[in-house]
């Protein structure tokens, strides 16, 4: 019998000629990323627990982000205790200033196609989309693989999502993923893989891709993996011979196979307050907005602000509107600098800010006051994510983000 | 594991952990301190009625959202026995576990009131209201977390510290 790509990398990583949903295997972990959040709780875990060294400091990736600058004094505690962790245990691969950790994963190389890698963050899954069998874990557990550099896992059922055809012009990875939500709803793949591909998946950028993989955790993933092709092997800089065992066996036994057409699809949004609560754009055209969000580890690409510099081009940000953009890590920055991006956006009137999580995640940089609604492109919709529990978040495209920010309220992206 | 009994409080389904502990109260010095901010969002006055020994019960996908460690940490410091849910979110149940908390799946959720006793007998059954509900053991390596008292205990243990 055939594998899912998810099987393949599980017995690739354990050795097991063969692995089936359900059965308990223990990986060896190839890579693990501990953010500032969560970095002085994972220390005193370790030390709690009996070790003293690190099983491999060159597996270890510390990346500031969620505090990144800093909001309160407290906050640098964290910084503090992560610099003593890092110099006792010998880190290499810390980034204080550099972007947000589900950006820089990828995109520095630390999660690679076929690897086993794990994260203190929900959003772990992104690195799927180069092929990778990425995952959040606890800080406890985290604790527990820096000592063992091992962890158990549940081989996951497979659920392949099968996306063919051409998208229209005005629909993005993001209305994609988002659709997908919402068939699957908010516990669709509890415990579960998704595995995408089809034509569409294949056309897809690597960084379209990764905004996929990043928001399948809010359908309950453990996580999201496509296949690595020739553009995965350019993204990665690895040969196509390193991945070509990477792939599901044309025999594989899935839970089920969901089937998209992509022609037609639509722009879509998710509205307040539940990332499966999705309702086409122009359902809503017309929502007054108050506060525009186009960055974070979902869309804060290069291709993003390309398409919200697209749509801002020789336009201005509605009045009385905020506009924050947050690219999600410095390349990425400098990238968009070099392009024109910035310039187009700042003329328009955005506030473009430091790489981070701060907005996303509710503690700083654009947070929202009562009653307030915001059209954001990240990936949590949650009551009182934003600021207090009576603004209203919808969640878009950059395309669709950046359209309504001109316009001062909800409008079809062009 | 031994039988227990204990009181219920029904809980629906989606529980996220925005719920179980709010961003604003993970900021406090320890988990003693957050406890009574529980459920906030939802049922303010539900962390102050929850007595040791008592059962939450609850729908589908109990525990998801972020992966903050400190929503089953909270749960287990106010003494509930278990949880009870149709269905959980992954880095919630695997938090669970590694911090000593109890979950059993089973869908006993709309058969019963608040306030009912019902009785677990760990990877067996549950009785409840004069039924019988069958529950599936854990795996052998989840029950060794669970029986040392959690991951940080089990590693002492491995580290030669117990």
């Amino acid at each position: 019998m055939g594998h899912t790509l998810i099987e393949k990398i599980i017995m690739n990583n354990t050795g097991l000629e063969t692995v089936s949903p359900g059965q308990i295997v223990t990986t060896k972990v190839d890579r693990v990323m501990i953010h500032d959040i969560f970095i002085p709780f994972v220390a005193e875990k370790f030390k709690e627990m009996g070790f003293s060294k690190v099983w491999d400091p060159d597996k270890v990736v510390l990346i500031y982000d969620h505090m990144v600058p800093t909001s309160t004094v407290e906050d640098v505690r964290h910084f503090q205790i992560g610099d003593a962790f890092a110099r006792e245990q010998g880190l290499t691969h810390v980034h204080r200033t550099d972007g947000i950790c589900h950006q820089l994963m990828p995109e520095m190389g630390y999660a690679a196609p076929g690897q086993v890698v794990f994260g203190t963050d929900s959003h772990t899954t992104t690195y799927g989309a180069v092929g990778c069998f990425s995952s959040g874990i606890g800080y406890t557990e985290m604790a527990a693989i820096l000592g063992t550099g091992e962890l158990w896992v549940r081989v996951p059922e497979t659920i392949r999502i099968e996306i063919n055809g051409e998208l229209p012009a005005n629909v993005s990875a993001k209305d994609i993923i988002l659709r997908i939500l919402g068939d699957l709803r908010a516990d669709g793949a509890t415990y579960k893989a998704l595995e995408f591909g089809g034509s569409t998946v294949e056309g897809l950028s690597v960084a379209s891709r990764l905004t996929m993989s990043n928001m399948s955790v809010e359908c309950g993933a453990k996580c999201a993996l496509v296949a690595p092709d020739e553009k995965t092997a350019a993204f990665s800089k690895v040969s196509m011979d390193q991945i070509a065992w990477i792939h599901p066996d044309p025999d594989a036994k899935y839970e089920k196979v969901l089937h998209y057409n992509a022609a037609d699809l639509v722009p879509v949004l998710a509205c307040p307050s539940q990332v499966d609560n999705i309702h086409p754009v122009s359902e809503l055209v017309g929502t007054k907005l108050d506060e525009v969000f186009i960055g974070s580890c979902t869309n804060g690409r290069l291709e993003d602000l390309a398409a919200a510099a697209q749509a801002l081009e020789s336009k201005t940000v509605a009045p009385g509107l905020r506009l924050i953009v947050t690219p999600a890590s410095r390349s990425i920055y400098r990238e968009a600098v070099k392009a024109g991006y910035i310039e187009t956006l700042v003329k328009a009137g955005a506030i473009v800010t430091q790489p981070g999580c701060g907005l996303c995640c509710g503690r700083a940089g654009g947070i929202l006051a009562e009653g307030e609604t915001v059209l954001a492109t990240n990936n949590r919709n949650f009551l009182g994510r934003m600021g207090p529990s009576s603004v209203k978040i919808y969640l878009a495209s950059p395309a669709t983000a950046a359209a309504s920010a001109a316009a001062g309220k909800i409008v079809m992206p062009e | 594991m031994a039988q227990f009994t204990g009181k219920v409080w029904l809980l629906g389904d989606d529980i996220d952990t925005d719920i179980i502990i709010p961003t604003e109260y993970l900021a406090l010095p320890t988990v003693d301190d957050m406890k009574q901010y529980a459920f906030s969002p939802l049922r303010p006055e539900l962390a102050g009625q929850i007595r040791p020994g008592d059962i939450i019960v609850a729908g589908k996908n109990f525990g998801c959202g972020s992966s903050r460690e400190q929503a089953p940490e909270i749960i287990k410091h106010l003494g509930v026995a278990c949880v009870i849910a149709k269905s959980y979110a992954r880095i919630f149940f695997r938090n669970a576990i590694n911090n000593g908390l109890l979950l059993i799946e089973c869908p006993l959720h709309d058969d019963l009131q608040e306030g009912e006793e019902i009785t677990v007998f760990p990877g067996e059954k549950i009785l409840a209201g004069g039924k019988s509900y069958p529950i599936s053991p854990l795996p052998q390596n989840l029950l060794d977390i669970l029986e040392a008292g959690g991951l940080v205990k089990a590693m002492q243990k491995r580290n030669g510290l117990l």
